[in-house]
């Protein structure tokens, strides 16, 4: 690990001037400066397509820059490269930590050290000797022998940080490293970040959320559109005009219409268990009503939202829809009553990449368009081209594969799926990740709309002012139980943040 | 290799249901064939999972790298063969040595036009394997020879008499344990001390659990992957040449076919398809019971004719039962 | 359907153009070396009994892989339903005994080797979507069980002694085309109608493109899994009749190269091994190149060996050619695969 004293911080470990980076015309980075020190943390924010990851490429010697240069411990660097930036210590730790699941805790640490030092035999005494010398330094006690698969996700990042260390880093660069875990787990992380500054290791977070990680940060760069449009001490900026910088507008749309009065009960859940990842939810939901669900990432939300579409079966309770049961963890009969569920993870879980739009959107709908075992082609591609053009879904070709759209126009390929199976409950979870702001605003109109035409919403979401923008009520989650229930109208914010980190 | 006693998750290992199995195999024969344990079967087994196992464990170590292979039964005829043909043609009493070498490297070579269409060309590897294996064994039949030979090179039939032990039991049965056993002892100490030891068998097991984690850490992908493939064909060829030796006759008809069984053998000993694991332990105790099973059915009531039925329901519980498992434990995780 | 991802493009730079290309080269360069012989009727005839066996097979294998999956047990189940009809045959119907009889009796053995094949393939269907087994794993066990059974049932040797009609499936032509030409054709036009122009279909192909997809989209996926199997195992029953018939008899371990061939037809068709990609047309013509191939070199007095080493080099060749495209053969270091 590295020592203070080696390092003087007077000069940067890294020092980015005037870096362009351009892709067959397309300017991913326009003349952005950004210096780190030895010991200093540094968050790097953007909305995704702001350059951040480009700028950590570059960085790292993933890619090359097109203009500008790049200074490595004083010396200019002309021809960046993965060997190089990690020889000077730069590490990343990708959002999927790149570990090996199949291989023991002591190995996924030790192993790239003994690979850089080019040996030619494993030597299994100094990798467990390393690596427990690690876990022990920071404070931290993991099982040596543990396969990694088995481990929790926040055991996993912590065996990726030591990995890192143990490859004598000196600069590592966390990718959204708090959005898989818990509160405590963050706390845990920003207490060994704290050492890892005190042992001169320099940290750079990057991130479209980094409230939780400001308090232990000296710098804040803001990028939008590729260009760094604002930087400054971390003490001077909170999470909302964090937001602020990162879109480029506040963040202010109406408030949807209150629900009619007398609207009827369509779903109501009882007790709804799954042991160690939801404990006794119950809830209602009215026709027209926008209920928002909130937690952290490990909160159980996910989980509860993929219960209640029959993804995951419970160990308990019950769902009713419109007074009937409904069969728990089968997302057949759910979506036969009228519960739609559109993903979090539009590119691995909701489209079909490679498929035309047409069939990402008919594919709820071909039995209906099904006569005597035949599909009638027309019917299905009228009824398609219409929910196109009803959602606005700038599509060149309805025959195109989905993957050429943009990420607002997929997530409305997404919802025009459920929308023209005509649902009566549609669970919603995260619906404008990775969307850009003016298509956030367009999909948060179309749910207003919907609620407005009878049917119930279930938002499950970590944005919170998104939530503040569409939905009635909210309801908090942590460690898997519903904490807190409150009404739109009488809650800010703020109030809302703290209570899902208290 | 043999890790420990009793470390965890023992009960659930595929390496422990086989031994089970094989276990409960030989009470039942002994049960019902009190003769059935004696040196003789055992000698017999061993000779019989000589090829097998060598084979076995070149299947396994692609395995591990998360790809598959099923044109090893091709390389080792055609090295085999290619071997023989070279021996008597060039210098009929070339010494054995000379001849196994000469095969792995023939084996080798072939290895490596699969390595470089997986590692290169970056093909799927059941395709390019089945693609090679009727390649080679097309090549062999027309350009190289399609006559069984059975007047070997004398070295060869030399190597095939010797034995490290023979004799006869006081019931008057013959046993014997051919020289040829050391070659499957050497391989197994050579891929165990590869696989456990050195940073190249621990980036194979890398390569399996993760080949974008592993090009991230600075793992050579795709010279480790042409690497096993190599490795794999060395190892066919000389188990091809084995083959040929203590069978008494170059047939290149012969050991095609047969690749099915041995990755079967692989799967039942607890590698996964999908690559980062596997044993030696599992994979030999994998082997013992397809051998056992393919040459001994008969003792425990079952006619052989039932022998194809017994090795497939065998895969289907061997693989069966793990996965059923992970799938539920999938669904209970949510 | 429109929605088709290569449609837009236009016949020419599809996939199976490709494929078109080279049948009708293979076929120009057969006319040239024999033309007398090549282009014969008889040899075209001859050709149009020879391929529909292994091309029914190649049909069963291209519906398991646009599910991402693979058949490995085709073989296991032509044979053991064509034993089990054939045992059926030789049981009751009398070699000597009327036309109405031996009709009536080979009735009931094409029925019973169809519901052999369709209880096999909800064998296969079940261990790959109840149990959870790749289908690697799950065919290749099967396969073994389903061969072991023909053995079992027969003693491992063939079974003979058919009445006349039963010939009347594998060798005789009606209005000129022969018999098992016929079935190709209709499985063929019955699987493309199934995959395109059904709601079975779309779903087959769609879960093959992303199968967590079509799980978030409600399909019914252990529905649709067992579906495609049971085809499969139909189809390879229907392929192991016309094998029955043109052997005049039955046996385990007959068709054992089919299997390499059924794979390669699939692969060469532009059939994506990995799922969500895979056209009949392209199957067809991958079967026909490979028929060409196979009698031109027959012609030429080159060996059956040497046409599997010619078959080998095409599947590498046409894999290269689909994952690089011709140029590129030259930058190897292509982005990364996995």
């Amino acid at each position: 690990m590295a020592n203070p004293d080696a390092y003087p911080t007077t000069e940067p470990l890294i020092d980015l001037r005037a870096i362009t980076k351009r892709y067959a015309g397309v300017t991913a980075l326009d003349t952005v400066d950004f210096t780190v020190a030895a010991g200093e943390a540094v968050c790097l924010a953007g909305e995704n397509g702001s350059g951040k990851s480009t700028l950590i490429k570059i960085i790292s010697g993933v890619e090359q820059h097109t203009n500008g240069d790049i200074y490595i411990d004083g010396a200019k660097v002309d021809h960046n490269n993965p060997r190089i930036a990690a020889a000077h210590g730069v590490m990343v730790i990708f959002q999927d930590f790149s570990l090996f699941p199949n291989l023991q805790v002591y190995e996924n640490i030790a192993y790239p050290s003994q690979l850089g030092a080019q040996n030619r035999l494993f030597d299994r005494a100094a990798a467990r000797k390393m690596a427990s010398a690690i876990l022990s330094k920071i404070g931290v006690d993991i099982e040596l022998d543990a396969r990694v698969e088995s481990l929790p996700v926040a055991q996993k990042q912590l065996v990726a940080i030591s990995r890192a260390l143990a490859s004598q880093a000196r600069l590592i660069i966390m990718d959204e490293p708090t959005t898989a875990l818990t509160e405590r787990e963050v706390a845990r992380l920003l207490d060994i970040i704290r050492k890892l500054k005190d042992d001169g290791v320099a940290v750079v977070f990057v991130s479209h959320k980094l409230a939780e990680v400001l308090e232990v940060s000296e710098k804040v760069v803001v990028l939008r559109n590729g260009k760094k449009v604002a930087d400054g001490d971390a003490k001077d900026f909170d999470t909302k005009s964090l937001a602020y910088h990162m879109t480029g507008r506040e963040v202010a749309e109406a408030a949807p219409e209150p629900i009619q009065a007398g609207a009827t009960t369509l779903m109501q859940v009882e007790g709804l268990s799954k042991t160690g990842v939801f404990e006794r939810v119950s809830l209602e939901l009215k026709a027209g009503e926008i209920l928002g669900i909130t937690g952290l990432l490990g909160s159980g939300r996910t989980s509860l939202a993929k219960a209640l579409f029959g993804l995951v079966r419970p160990d308990a309770g019950t769902i009713h829809f419109d007074g009937g049961k409904v069969p728990l963890g089968d997302p057949l009969a759910a979506s036969k009553v009228g519960i739609g569920y559109v993903p979090e993870d539009r590119l691995t879980e909701g489209l079909f990449l490679t498929q035309s739009i047409l069939r990402n959107v008919a594919i709820g709908r071909l039995d209906n368009h099904s006569k005597g075992g035949l599909l009638d082609m027309g019917g299905l591609l009228n009824e398609a081209a219409d929910w196109i053009s009803r959602l606005k879904i700038k599509a060149p070709d309805i025959a195109a594969p989905v993957q050429s759209l943009s990420g607002g126009n997929q997530q409305r390929v997404s919802l025009a799926r459920w929308l023209s199976r005509a649902p009566r409950v549609l669970l919603l979870n995260g619906p404008s990740v990775g969307v850009d702001v003016g298509s956030k605003a367009d999909i948060h109109d179309i749910i207003r709309n919907l609620a407005k035409n009878g049917i119930g919403i279930i938002m499950i979401s970590d944005d919170l002012p998104e939530l503040l923008a569409t939905c009635h009520r909210f309801l908090v989650m942590k460690d898997g139980r519903i904490t807190d229930e409150l009404a739109s109208a009488s809650t800010t914010e703020a109030d809302l943040a703290r209570r899902l980190a208290s | 290799m043999l890790t420990g006693l009793l470390p965890k998750g023992f009960l659930t290992r595929n390496e422990t249901l086989v031994a089970g199995v094989i276990l409960a195999f030989c009470v039942l024969a002994t049960l019902s064939d009190p003769l059935f344990f004696t040196v003789t079967t055992v000698s017999d087994l061993l000779r019989a999972s000589i090829v097998i196992g060598i084979l076995a464990i070149g299947a396994m170590v692609v395995l591990i790298s998360g790809g598959i292979d099923v044109s090893f039964t091709a390389v080792a005829v055609f090295a085999m063969y290619l071997a023989t043909r070279i021996a008597l043609g060039v210098w009929p009493d070339m010494p054995w040595p000379m001849i196994f070498a000469l095969a792995m490297v023939a084996g080798a070579g072939l290895g490596a036009i699969n390595g470089l269409f997986i590692a290169f060309f970056k093909l799927p590897t059941l395709i390019v394997t089945l693609g090679t294996l009727s390649v080679f064994r097309g090549f062999l039949l027309t350009f190289v020879g399609s006559q069984r030979i059975s007047d070997l090179p004398p070295e060869m039939r030399d190597f095939s008499r010797g034995v490290l032990a023979r004799g006869t039991t006081e019931a008057g049965n013959f046993y014997s344990i051919p020289w040829s056993i050391l070659a499957l002892v050497a391989v197994i100490v050579l891929t165990w001390f590869m696989l456990k030891k050195t940073m190249l068998g621990r980036s194979i097991y890398a390569i399996g659990g993760s080949q974008e984690s592993a090009r991230r850490i600075g793992i050579n992908v795709q010279w480790t992957q042409f690497f096993i493939y190599v490795y794999v064909g060395a190892l066919a060829g000389l188990a091809g040449i084995i083959h040929g030796s203590v069978g008494r006759m170059a047939d290149p008809f012969s050991l095609v076919g047969l690749e099915l069984s041995v990755i079967a053998a692989v799967v039942l000993g607890g590698a996964r398809l999908i690559g980062g694991y596997g044993t030696i332990t599992g994979t030999l105790l994998g082997v013992v019971l397809i051998v056992l099973v393919q040459t001994n059915l008969i003792v425990i009531g079952i006619p052989t004719i039932w022998q194809s039925v017994t090795i497939g329901m065998l895969i289907l519980l061997g693989t069966g039962v793990p996965a059923y498992r992970a799938k539920r434990a999938a669904a209970r995780a949510g | 359907m429109s929605g088709g991802p290569h449609r837009a493009q236009g016949f020419t730079e599809a996939p199976e153009f490709k494929l078109l290309i080279i049948a009708v080269a293979v076929f120009a360069l057969m006319a040239v070396l024999a033309p007398e012989r090549f282009l014969s009727a008889q040899n075209m005839t001859s050709m149009a009994f020879q391929f529909p066996e292994f091309a029914i097979l190649a049909l069963a294998m291209t519906i398991t892989m646009m599910t991402g999956g693979i058949d490995l047990s085709v073989v296991g189940v032509a044979n053991f339903s064509a034993v089990t009809g054939a045992l059926i045959l030789t049981t009751f119907a009398d070699p000597g005994m009327g036309t109405g009889g031996s009709l009536m009796w080979l009735s009931v053995a094409l029925l019973a080797s169809l519901a052999i094949g369709a209880a096999c393939g909800l064998i296969n269907g079940t261990l790959v979507a109840h149990f959870g087994l790749p289908p690697i794993l799950a065919t290749l066990g099967s396969g073994l069980v389903f061969t072991g059974f023909a053995i079992a049932m027969t003693g491992g040797s063939a079974v003979m002694g058919f009445p006349d009609v039963v010939a009347w499936l594998g060798n005789e032509q009606l209005f000129g085309v022969p018999v098992p030409l016929i079935l190709f054709v209709i499985l063929a036009v019955l699987l493309h109608i199934l995959l395109t122009r059904t709601a079975f279909g779309l779903r087959v192909t769609m879960y093959g493109a992303n199968p967590l997809a079509a799980l978030y989209a409600a399909v019914d996926i252990n529905r649709m899994i067992l579906k495609v199997y049971v085809i499969a195992g139909m189809f390879s029953s229907v392929a192991g009749m016309v094998i029955m018939s043109r052997a005049n008899s039955a046996k385990a371990d007959y068709g054992s190269s089919y299997l390499l061939l059924a794979v390669l037809i699939a692969v060469l068709g532009g059939v994506n091994p990995y799922g969500g990609y895979g056209r009949v047309i392209g199957v067809i013509l991958a079967v026909l190149s490979m028929q060409f191939l196979s009698s031109g070199l027959n012609m030429l007095q080159v060996s059956n060996f040497a046409r599997e080493l010619i078959w080998g080099v095409l599947l590498i060749f046409v894999m290269i050619i689909n994952t690089h495209g011709i140029p590129g053969l030259k930058s190897l270091k292509a982005s990364p695969s996995k």
